[in-house]
């Protein structure tokens, strides 16, 4: 066989790998049989069975909450840090760009002990930030900034510097400036940035897990239990569900970074 | 860039800074100092200072020496370097496979999808394919092959990690593959080189900065997991991760869990400090 062939052999392989275990949550998700992996026809009475299962909606609702409302506050936060990284060199840059990395390099069971620690400190010292909605909403926040800030950093190396020392030339404010030349040429990485940090806040399970109290449970967290508890079928729905979801917002951001 | 105004400076970088800075920096302040101290009566943190829990973790005590946390850890270590070798094995022509194919962006979609597919749902359908009645015994029955145990294993934690991983690796390597100059290679040729000696000399010296992020990548989670060995070696393969999940919860030790996540982060910020030291702020872009 040509390295050539042998190459493409090897890349089929590793892409049957890649999508064998997503393949058999989604047929299974219209397997009409309860238990086991035996196929016993299709159905979506798994899919109907979700729309009346009440705990899940809440489930759902809990998981949004929390990713729009970190999503949002990441996005600003990681925004206006991009910016001021990029434009000016301070001192404590090159400690803040270390910060910045942290989270996105250490476990993240270091990071959601952490936080848990954190939290547990100042409820028990300040009678404040009870574990909740609220907690996992900041402890997300703490993992986005980095990655917002990264993909807006990338994005506002990549723009001509020429183009806002001409609006400074015609005289134009700082502040004009900004609205009017470099905020709509790093849009389409603002919105890149904010629909992966969206992303990353449905799928978190690890800081959520440590985060969160009685009455925050996402998603993510209901799989875990259901996985340790014993599975039910609307699992493999819900499942299948995300997975649509994921792809939508994924090809979402494909579209927003490829805009020029 | 400038030197620039003070206000200026507050209104971009320091609400992100003082967010960091209070959330990110002051926990693991807090994790440095909890691991000096001990477990209080109510299961919270007392003092005075100590060096028990450290001592605890590295087996050292007046009855001797029990390295039961370093064999743990060590346990971590061999499923981290053996998860790196495989995705590498795997990944590497894989890469070659997306750059030198006509297809580039579906594959590099088709690689990004398992990626961002909820990580619990990938870790659970491992289970599905292993347990005793699942799908690969069901093939293994159709094909009259005895059927295998493998749910819950070490093999199991070490397949799902592999799996798990595998994207992690790929995307940054495709990153250096693909600006790869193959005239090299020719010029390697014609001075004589031959196959093996004209890739080793030509091409892979240009991947390596796309190899290196995405071992550290790999390398890093795969040490620090807990869910996969939970889940996959259904409570019985013992990892660092689940050293310290266990005493932040059931075992309600947060001072040697505390203990426990420091020498882990330790560790991974001691290799990435040699690795900064090397690639400096570029090179800690491509881990992005």
């Amino acid at each position: 066989m040509s390295g050539r062939r042998l190459l493409t052999l090897h890349g089929v392989l590793v892409l049957l790998f890649l999508y064998l275990p997503i393949a058999v949550i989604v047929v299974l998700s219209f397997n009409a049989s309860k238990y086991g992996v035996q196929w016993h026809g299709f159905t979506l009475k798994w899919y109907a069975a979700l729309l009346g299962h009440a705990r899940i909606h809440g489930y759902v609702t809990n998981s949004l909450i929390i990713a729009t409302s970190s999503t949002l506050i990441a996005t600003v936060l990681g925004t206006l840090l991009a910016l001021g990284i990029h434009r000016y060199r301070f001192f404590g840059r090159g400690g803040l760009l270390f910060l910045l990395y942290v989270p996105v390099v250490i476990p993240d069971i270091v990071m959601g002990v952490s936080l848990l620690l954190f939290f547990a400190w100042a409820q028990n010292y300040l009678r404040a930030l009870h574990l909740g909605l609220g907690t996992v909403i900041v402890a997300h926040v703490t993992f986005q900034i980095a990655y917002v800030t990264l993909v807006v950093k990338s994005r506002l190396a990549g723009l001509d510097p020429s183009l806002e020392e001409a609006a400074a030339d015609l005289g134009a404010t700082s502040w004009r400036r900004f609205w009017k030349v470099t905020f709509p040429l790093v849009w389409p990485g603002i919105a890149a940035a904010a629909l992966l940090a969206f992303t990353l806040s449905l799928d978190d399970f690890v800081i959520t897990f440590f985060t969160a109290g009685p009455g925050s449970t996402t998603l993510p967290i209901y799989i875990y239990s259901s996985v340790k508890r014993g599975v039910t079928p609307e699992v493999h729905a819900v499942s299948t569900l995300m997975i649509l979801v994921t792809t939508m917002a994924l090809l979402g951001v494909q579209r927003a970074s490829n805009r020029r | 860039m400038n030197r620039p105004s003070w206000r200026r400076l507050l209104a971009t970088v320091a609400p992100g800074a003082f967010w960091l800075v209070v959330f990110s920096l002051l926990p693991t302040l807090l994790i440095l100092y909890a691991s000096f101290l001990q477990r209080g009566p109510h299961g919270w943190l007392s003092g005075p200072l100590t060096l028990v829990n450290y001592a605890r973790f590295f087996g050292i005590s007046s009855s001797g020496f029990d390295p039961l946390y370093l064999n743990i850890l060590g346990r971590s270590f061999l499923l981290g370097i053996v998860t790196t070798v495989a995705v590498v094995l795997l990944g590497y022509p894989f890469a070659f496979f997306i750059a030198r194919s006509r297809h580039k962006n579906l594959l590099l979609l088709l690689v990004v999808l398992p990626f961002w597919t909820n990580f619990l749902i990938r870790v659970y359908a491992w289970i599905v394919i292993f347990q005793r009645r699942g799908v690969l015994n069901a093939l293994l029955t159709y094909l009259h092959l005895p059927t295998l145990h493998l749910y819950p294993s070490w093999t199991a934690v070490y397949v799902g990690t592999i799996y798990t991983y595998l994207p992690f690796l790929i995307l940054p390597l495709y990153a250096s593959v693909e600006k790869v100059d193959w005239t090299l290679l020719e010029a390697a040729y014609d001075l004589g080189a031959g196959r093996v000696r004209g890739f080793w000399h030509a091409i892979f010296p240009q991947t390596l900065p796309g190899l290196v992020a995405g071992v550290l990548l790999v390398f890093i989670p795969a040490l620090g997991t807990f869910v996969i060995s939970d889940l996959l070696g259904a409570g019985k393969a013992i990892l660092i991760g689940n050293v310290i999940q266990q005493q932040f919860g059931g075992s309600r030790d947060w001072a040697f869990g505390s203990a426990a996540a420091f020498v882990l982060m330790a560790l991974v910020l001691l290799g990435l400090w040699l690795y900064a030291r090397r690639a400096g702020e570029s090179g800690m872009g491509e881990l992005l």
